[in-house]
């Protein structure tokens, strides 16, 4: 006959009984994800982050912009119609971290990017009350600031690498100057547009002759949603 | 003789207790107060300040951190090393060295994790936004912790382990796991990359799952797991009634614990998590309803026969209290966990007054009641300064999380319902920025009910400080009605 005095009586029969119970759970629930195939649909137009935009992300996540902002558009008529096709796990397959966001006190923005000119996100983060007066968004003056990036961001893209984002090493070693040329635009963005395809490129905070945590912010902004293109997408593919 | 003279010494490290009550009655207080900012911000952007460092997003996850591991941390700490002493019959293992090192490490986390947030460096995952050294050092804090606690549990002299243990120490391995299972990241360091930095091995919708099974089992066993061992333990002894159902306490100990852990993915219904997750997510997430009214049933029904103390003494009723709210937000959870719900609830303030209701109302209050009693028996007083004071902390307090919550409901739901509402040309009805202007009157009272909560903690520190003066306030005691007093 089984008895519970064994728990009551023995630490480590305790410590046993209470890993066992709680293993089940994570295990059943986690080690999936990574091993069924299409849990990541397979979608054209995915890519890794651009030197600038990941430059971008990164200041969006210092900000702390994922305490009122999700980036996960539910299959709803409602949030379709608002924000556009909902939101695939290919999307986010190069988060680290995720930003899918549990709040919304601001708009979703996992498709924001092209949806309004640079020239009013730049005034929305100097004072967002200025474009929409009911806001109650902090103000983010602060990203008219240089971009102080350009010694480490190759380091960040070989930690993604290292962790999965597939970088290759034409984009590692050209990341400086793909940083720049991003911001830059015309004739010297060339070269990112074929390594990032879809980048948005140009200055993006109107003040051409300095990159600013402004350019960063903007450029990933704007390319939040853009990647795939839906009409190629068969719905079999997305359906989990 | 000498058996005699070691009995009468107490064997309890108690100074290093006193210690964490102070630290949990002072960040209690701290965490409530960037609360109120925090909440006073949404109705009022203008308190930004325009300052990077005191921005929303940046002052957000310094009230988290602070309520949760700072105040609850603490907490944790101040009653599951004074239980494990008393039901063990044992002095700390490790002495007050270890126990030592632990307070004196987990404060300089607290004040890590808090100014790297305002300046920040965050990882940007929800709860658990330290930064890679900030983990290391919560670790090495975690693993003096269960040191202490286990090799006190070795050497009792009580052949049982009492049942609050169970729950401490279920507790402390589960966040073990959790905490090294969710935080695994590489230092952007040691590839060029600045050195605050790091990136986390999982992305998108793994991250997310595990991500969500390290943040809802944050609730589930160092909010939920941990309090009901202070319940277990301080619950009885105010009463002075055993425990309602020994055999209770057994099947909501483990049936607690192995469905907790299943149900991290309702915080991701809708998402682009697969369906057959989300369902297990919901399905556990309802199941989990029995195992906490179970509990609920448990703290409460060990009030029986003694129901006249809820007059005549204030920190049961916190007690009590706490329990009731624990019972009402397991039952909300279960409910907001339903898919069909969740459409609505997701994304809105709905979720943040459960939250709260579970935070403010179950959480703090059985650790205000746990306070209450500890002080008075650490500094060896007759009793508090004053228990007027602890009731007039009661009352406050409770009419701050009703307003809290109340709003929450209200401004929630209306907003998930503005979000899908549509005119009668079939168009959306409202533009994103007027639900967002509907919630100022409820963002008001939200930060209103928020300042209620604040000034009952200022009214117990008070009272502690006051007590631990030697102070007694000179006002009329609560009296047993004359029945009770003649049964009694």
């Amino acid at each position: 006959m089984f008895s519970h005095k064994i728990f009551e009586t023995n630490t480590l029969a305790l410590i046993v009984g209470i890993v066992l119970s709680i293993a089940a759970g994570g295990l059943v629930e986690i080690i999936p994800l990574f091993t069924i195939e299409n849990t990541i649909e397979k979608v054209e137009g995915m890519r890794p982050y651009s030197p600038l935009e990941l430059a971008g992300r990164g200041i969006y996540v210092r900000e702390g912009c994922y305490n009122c902002h999700s980036q996960m558009i539910r299959p709803f008529r409602d949030e379709v119609e608002r924000y556009g096709h909902y939101s695939l796990a290919a999307e986010s397959q190069y988060d680290h971290p995720f930003q899918w966001s549990s709040k919304r006190t601001g708009p979703d923005l996992a498709r924001v990017g092209g949806k309004y000119s640079n020239e009013w996100h730049f005034k929305h983060m100097v004072n967002p009350r200025s474009v929409v007066s009911q806001s109650i968004m902090p103000t983010y003056a602060h990203m008219q600031r240089p971009l102080n990036v350009s010694a480490t961001i190759a380091g960040e893209m070989k930690t993604l690498r290292l962790v999965g984002t597939p970088y290759t090493d034409e984009q590692i070693a050209n990341a400086v100057a793909d940083l720049e040329a991003q911001a830059t635009g015309g004739d010297a963005a060339k070269a990112v547009e074929a390594r990032y395809p879809k980048a948005k490129t140009g200055d993006f905070d109107g003040n051409p002759d300095k990159l600013t945590e402004m350019d960063a912010m903007i450029a990933y902004l704007q390319m939040l949603g853009t990647l795939v293109d839906f009409k190629s997408v068969k719905p079999e593919l997305v359906n989990r | 003789m000498t058996q005699a003279t070691y009995m009468d010494a107490t064997p309890y490290q108690d100074d290093l207790i006193k210690k964490f009550v102070l630290a949990a009655t002072f960040w209690g207080i701290v965490g409530f107060l960037v609360g109120v900012v925090i909440a006073s911000q949404l109705a009022f952007p203008a308190l930004n300040l325009g300052l990077e460092w005191t921005s929303f997003g940046r002052l957000r996850p310094v009230h988290t951190s602070a309520v949760i591991f700072a105040f609850g941390g603490n907490m944790l700490f101040a009653t599951s090393l004074f239980v494990v002493q008393r039901t063990c019959k044992a002095g700390l293992y490790g002495g007050a060295v270890l126990g030592t090192i632990l307070f004196y490490a987990w404060q300089l986390v607290i004040v890590i994790a808090a100014t790297t947030y305002v300046l920040g460096f965050t990882q940007g995952k929800e709860y658990a936004e330290p930064e890679w050294f900030g983990d290391l050092a919560v670790t090495v804090c975690w693993v003096i912790y269960l040191v202490t606690f286990m090799g006190t549990l070795y050497k009792r002299k009580e052949p049982h382990i009492y049942v609050a243990n169970w729950f401490f120490l279920a507790m402390i391995v589960t966040i073990a796991l959790l905490h090294i299972g969710n935080n695994l990241a590489v230092p952007t360091v040691l590839f060029g990359g600045p050195l605050w930095k790091s990136y986390n091995i999982y992305a998108g919708v793994q991250d997310a799952m595990t991500q969500w099974w390290y943040g809802h089992n944050a609730v589930g066993f160092f909010l939920t797991a941990g309090f009901l061992g202070i319940m277990y333990y301080f619950v009885p002894k105010r009463a002075e009634r055993p425990v309602y159902s020994y055999r209770l306490s057994i099947v909501h100990f483990w049936a607690l614990i192995f469905l907790y852990i299943w149900a991290g993915p309702h915080h991701l219904h809708y998402t682009a998590l697969p369906d057959w997750a989300q369902t297990l997510g919901m399905t556990f997430s309802v199941m989990l309803w029995m195992p906490s009214w179970g509990g609920m049933i448990n703290g409460l029904m060990t009030l029986s026969g003694s129901w006249e103390k809820l007059r005549t003494d204030p920190v049961i009723r916190f007690l009590v209290a706490s329990v009731g709210f624990y019972g009402m937000s397991t039952f909300e959870g279960p409910a907001m966990s339903v898919k069909a719900v969740n459409s609505l609830s997701h994304y809105t303030d709905w979720t943040v007054g459960h939250v709260h209701s579970g935070a403010l109302g179950w959480v703090a209050f059985v650790s205000f009641g746990a306070l209450y009693y500890l002080v008075p028996v650490l500094w060896k007083r007759e009793r508090l300064y004053s228990m007027r004071l602890v009731s007039y902390h009661f009352w406050i307090a409770t009419i701050g999380i009703v307003l809290y919550i109340c709003a929450m409901w209200i401004s929630g739901i209306m907003q998930g319902l503005m979000w899908r509402s549509y005119d009668e040309l079939g168009f959306l009805q409202y533009s994103f920025i007027e639900t967002v202007a509907a919630m100022h009157p409820y963002y008001v009272i939200r930060a209103a009910g928020g300042l209620l909560f604040l000034l009952g903690g200022l009214i117990m520190a008070y009272n502690f400080i006051q007590t631990i003066a030697g102070n007694l306030r000179d006002e009329e005691p609560y009296e047993a009605t004359v029945a009770a007093a003649a049964r009694g």
